[in-house]
């Protein structure tokens, strides 16, 4: 049984505009262990995808659809129960780390008490635990850091605190969204290493959004695509980069500026702008923009198709002969 | 070449409040700490460095935006410390900054026309109605926007869409100096490859001197002919961009190239180095010395008694540090 597994999922908003459509019927599954890197370009839905996952969606927003979490249903489950499997088994990381800290409080009254209500431990303990998974996390000195207040860290420092504090129970699940976003790339790099020995060492699995490709060839399993709420191209993070098949997926790959290339070169770019999510077209949302386009893209949403056992691709041209 | 724009041992300080409760003392933040450089015409100067590290408060020196401590900025020969304010507003109209955040940076009250309109209004007052509008649809036409978007509000676009408004606000007074500061850093990668492409198309048509400000060396090596790196107010290191990349001689900028990730799997994962460790220091305390010791795995003794000076390692090639080398 995969360790998540979800169906048909889709998210909409009600603004003044009318409904946003920010995931569209959109399916998956995470196996134990795995480590799923969802890529897109801002307002793709990469977001709404995990706070939907995790029932945290905005008031204005609903969800349908199946979200299979150890084989329990969280859609339709009880807030409670919801948020005792968050935090508990489920952690969670975001680009801002003040959205996960409260800065009123020490780090040790934070992470202790998290400790204490879904594990049960004692003040002491509770400390203990904490103060390990602040060295797990290389805070130097945590014994004595573990006193101080959020705003006593440095930017990498708060991040890492962050980690520390979603790991706390051991969770199955970490969700990380654009965690290194915000921060330099030798800090990045830093959290990026600490995120793979932290797998290694507590076996959890993670889904990662970023919207930088070499943070994910450096950590996924497999990998997601997704444009306009929907997933244009999933597979193995090798297969992905070797062989990408949906044209959006090959134009991502080909804008990066990269480093080990001669840099006079202009860059490849995608030309127009991302589809609005008020008004998605009746049939590919990429077709305003992708020079591939054959007229049927125009008029009907391409199947998510099979393409061999673990590729998976929605676009038109793979249904030609 | 000519040389447009001669930046001579510029420092920005800031005086903060002290802390303490009985005697308060004054601290000092040297956010730009004796920055030299020249920028010859059409050619683009990118500037690296890790957050914080004095790259905006060193383009607003340069600009006249906030007031400098000591040194000289000399634009086309002309030193702009002792200009009057009459002289200085016709310099500041040959330089201007496309920021950081697109929507951010425009009001959102105003239209795309009256936006690019706004700088001809304030530089040249006397231009004819008719005329300012022509001139704010030819640069709209240059930057990719489309004549029918011209009354539209800012909100209704997309952040890439928002940066080439900036960009047409910055370039309708046909300035000789463009400053930018993390144009691409708010934008995603299709969209960054954009305005790259269009800022080098407009820097050959213009002939435009570019200083590109960013925090990591991958977007600058589009763009750059030559790429300075600062670490806490200081130059580190520069030189042409090919010699840099291929011959990183201070050991930051080598850490922040290889900090980068590589977006292949197969040489991502067989990469093997350690990330630097540790966090940039305060800039109200640096360390003695060199101020990148505490994070150099190269250091030595004389490193934190002796602040090391540029040297000229091979032609063209300036580095800060007591052991520079590959
Ligand atoms: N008006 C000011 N008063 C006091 N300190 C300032 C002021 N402006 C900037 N600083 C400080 O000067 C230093 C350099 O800031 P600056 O904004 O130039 O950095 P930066 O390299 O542009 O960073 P980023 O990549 O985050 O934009 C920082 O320590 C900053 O806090
Ligand atoms: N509370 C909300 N009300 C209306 N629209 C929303 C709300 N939250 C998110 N959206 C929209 O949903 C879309 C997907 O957002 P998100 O998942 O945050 O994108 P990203 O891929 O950048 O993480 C965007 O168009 C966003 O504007
Ligand atoms: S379905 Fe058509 S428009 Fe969409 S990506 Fe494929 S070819 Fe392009
Ligand atoms: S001077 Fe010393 S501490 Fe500074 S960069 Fe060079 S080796 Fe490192
Ligand atoms: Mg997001
Ligand atoms: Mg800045």
């Amino acid at each position: 049984m995969p360790l998540l597994e979800v169906n048909n999922l889709r998210t909409v908003f009600h603004t003044n505009d009318g409904e946003v459509y920010a995931v569209n019927d959109l399916s998956f599954s995470l196996e134990k262990g795995e480590t799923l890197g969802v890529v897109g370009e801002s307002g793709s839905g990469k977001s709404q995808l995990v706070l939907s996952i995790i029932n945290l969606l905005a008031s204005n927003g609903r969800m349908e659809g199946s979200i299979r979490f150890q084989g329990k249903e969280l859609v339709g489950m009880k807030t409670r129960d919801i948020n005792r499997i968050r935090g508990d088994r489920i952690g969670m990381i975001f680009q801002d780390p003040m959205t996960c800290l409260n800065p009123y409080l020490t780090i040790e009254r934070q992470m202790t008490e998290v400790l204490m209500l879904h594990q049960g431990l004692n003040r002491a303990d509770a400390r203990r635990r904490s103060i390990d998974m602040l060295d797990a996390v290389h805070i130097p000195d945590a014994g004595n850091r573990i006193g101080r207040y959020p705003h006593e860290f440095s930017g990498g420092m708060r991040q890492r605190v962050m980690i520390a504090m979603a790991l706390l129970c051991h969770p199955d699940l970490l969700i990380a969204d654009e965690p290194s976003t915000a921060l330099d790339v030798t800090v990045q790099a830093q959290i990026i290493q600490l995120m793979n020995e932290l797998q290694q060492e507590f076996g959890m699995s993670i889904i990662m959004i970023t919207h930088d490709l070499g943070v994910i060839a450096g950590i996924s399993d497999n990998v997601m695509v997704m444009y306009g709420g929907r997933i244009c191209e999933q597979a193995p993070v090798y297969e992905l980069f070797e062989n990408p098949r949906h044209p959006y997926t090959q134009g991502l790959l080909q804008s990066v500026p990269r480093l080990d290339t001669a840099g006079d070169a202009k860059l490849h770019s995608i030309p127009g702008n991302p589809p609005n999510l008020l008004q998605l077209p009746p049939g590919c949302a990429f077709v305003d923009r992708c020079q591939k386009g054959i007229p049927v893209c125009d008029q009907q949403q391409p199947p998510l198709l099979q393409i061999s056992p673990e590729h998976r691709v929605a676009c038109h041209l793979e249904n030609l002969p | 070449m000519t040389t447009l724009l001669h930046v001579d041992d510029l420092k920005v300080h800031f005086r903060l409040p002290g802390e303490g409760l009985l005697r308060p003392k004054a601290k000092i933040l040297r956010a730009v700490d004796g920055i030299s450089f020249n920028l010859e015409a059409g050619e683009t100067l990118g500037i690296v460095g890790e957050s914080g590290c004095g790259k905006s408060t060193l383009a607003r020196g340069i600009l006249g935006l906030v007031s400098i401590t000591a040194g000289n900025v000399w634009l086309a020969g002309t030193e702009l410390g002792h200009l009057d304010m009459r002289s200085l507003r016709s310099y500041r109209k040959n330089m201007q900054i496309v920021f950081q955040d697109p929507l951010a940076s425009l009001d959102p009250r105003m239209t795309v026309s009256e936006i690019i309109a706004e700088p001809l209004q304030v530089f040249e007052p006397h231009l004819g109605k008719e005329a300012r509008r022509k001139k704010v649809q030819s640069i709209m036409e240059r930057v990719g926007l489309l004549p029918n978007q011209i009354n539209r509000y800012p909100h209704e676009f997309s952040g890439g869409q928002c940066q080439r408004i900036g960009i047409a606000r910055a370039l309708v007074l046909k300035p000789s100096l463009l400053v930018c500061d993390e144009p691409v850093s708010a934008l995603d990668v299709s969209i960054q490859a954009q305005i790259i492409n269009l800022l080098l198309d407009l820097q050959e048509e213009m002939n435009l001197s570019m200083l590109f400000i960013a925090h990591d060396l991958s977007v600058v090596k589009q763009i750059s002919h030559r790429v300075m790196v600062m670490y806490l107010g200081k130059m580190v290191e520069t030189a042409s961009r090919d010699e840099l990349y291929r011959n990183p001689s201070h050991p930051y900028t080598r850490a922040l190239i290889d900090a980068i990730p590589i977006p292949d799997p197969v040489i991502e994962r067989n990469k093997h180095f350690s990330p630097l460790q540790g966090d940039l220091p305060s800039p109200l305390s640096p360390p003695s010395g060199c101020s990148f010791r505490t994070r150099c795995p190269r250091a030595t003794d004389v490193c934190a008694t002796e602040a090391p000076v540029p040297r000229e390692i091979i032609p063209e090639h300036w580095v800060s540090c007591h052991h520079p080398g590959y």
